[in-house]
């Protein structure tokens, strides 16, 4: 099995390159990353993260034959040979395929992805119905991989300003949950040329999503509930 | 000046809304022109001028091409933001497409009313 990896160490390497290895393995039910591990023990130079090995910490998110995936849910029976891999798009390297999510991060801090509730709060749980509840699903699943943040254009040009698919889908789960009191604000903080209409539906995040969630319509709803309270 | 990240301009969603509707507008008059010259008996110049001098089709005309215009501002300043870091190169840029597409409005008034 052949692979084709980018590697780079700052600290030694004046230029990135890709360096080829060999794997003695069958595809089987294998995933990327149990392939990954074996070329660890190989070279343990190699660089990249991984925790849960089951899709659902979001550590191993890499740009696997030019599509942004999660290596510990991509069989490698559906990969192409030489397996291409390369750190996700558009975020600094810090070495081989591990990225500095920093800038991923600061985005989703702004968006205040926490229940805002002036109420005291109740004895027990803040209740929902299951109809409420119903309509925070497909947005509270997101691991937060960057999978398709990194994958959007407008990230890449403007990670500075523009929110990204993953930061608008975490407004929207919040702007969503019944239990929230702040829609008000969060359209407010959102309503910005680059903030929130940077996004161009242009989709690759719904393309790569390894959570299948569509952060194009949740994009969408904000810009209804926007033009609702404007018209 | 500070070099800060500034944000939070409090407008994207009109431009958002309008370059909908002018694609529904641009769309209607495709749509009209594509009828007619699909079920005009003859296409030559008389018929031609003949439907651009009834003063709806002109005015229709006007609508379509203002809203081309509203649209192209749009889109040409979505790509401007996108691309162009430098905000003083970026102001620059929009007067110069405003003023452009000024200048091809008139330039659309002389066309229709100026035969």
């Amino acid at each position: 099995m052949k692979f084709r990896i980018y590697r780079y160490n700052p600290e030694t390497d004046t230029q990135p390159s890709m360096q080829s290895f060999d794997l003695n393995l069958e595809a089987g039910d294998a995933m990327l990353l149990d392939a990954l591990v074996m070329l660890k023990a190989q070279d343990d130079s190699l660089g990249f993260r991984r925790s849960c090995r089951e899709g659902v910490c979001g550590s191993d998110a890499m740009n696997i034959n030019g599509r942004n995936g999660l290596a510990c849910i991509t069989p490698l029976s559906s990969l192409k040979q030489p397996i291409e891999l390369r750190p996700l798009p558009g975020l600094p390297v810090i070495r081989d395929l591990i990225v500095d999510m920093t800038q991923f991060f600061k985005q989703y801090h702004s968006i205040k992805p926490y229940l805002i509730n002036n109420d005291p709060p109740p004895e027990t749980e803040r209740l929902q119905s299951p109809k409420e509840r119903a309509e925070i699903d497909g947005l509270y699943e997101c691991i937060l991989c960057a999978c398709c943040t990194t994958s959007c254009p407008s990230f890449w040009w403007n990670p500075d300003k523009f929110v990204g698919p993953s930061g608008l889908l975490q407004a929207y789960r919040f702007i969503a949950d019944s239990r929230d009191q702040a829609t008000a604000e969060r359209l407010d903080n959102l309503e910005d040329p680059y903030r929130l209409f940077r996004c161009h539906t242009i989709m690759n995040c719904v393309d790569v999503c390894p959570k299948e969630l569509n952060p194009t319509q949740a994009i969408g709803r904000i810009k209804g509930l926007m033009s609702k309270r404007t018209v | 000046m500070v070099n800060r990240v500034v944000t939070g301009a409090h407008y994207g969603l009109r431009d958002w809304i309008m370059q909908r509707v002018t694609a529904l507008v641009m769309v209607t008059y495709v749509l009209f022109i594509a009828g007619w010259l699909l079920l005009g008996s003859s296409v030559d110049y008389d018929a031609w001028t003949g439907l651009f001098a009834n003063n709806v089709v002109r005015s229709f005309s006007l609508l379509f091409l203002l809203a081309l215009y509203c649209h192209a501002w749009i889109g040409m300043r979505d790509v401007v933001m996108d691309y162009i870091k430098v905000a003083h190169l970026r102001l620059a840029l929009h007067v110069a497409v405003i003023l452009a597409l000024i200048m091809y409005l008139i330039w659309s008034v002389q066309i229709l009313w100026g035969f």
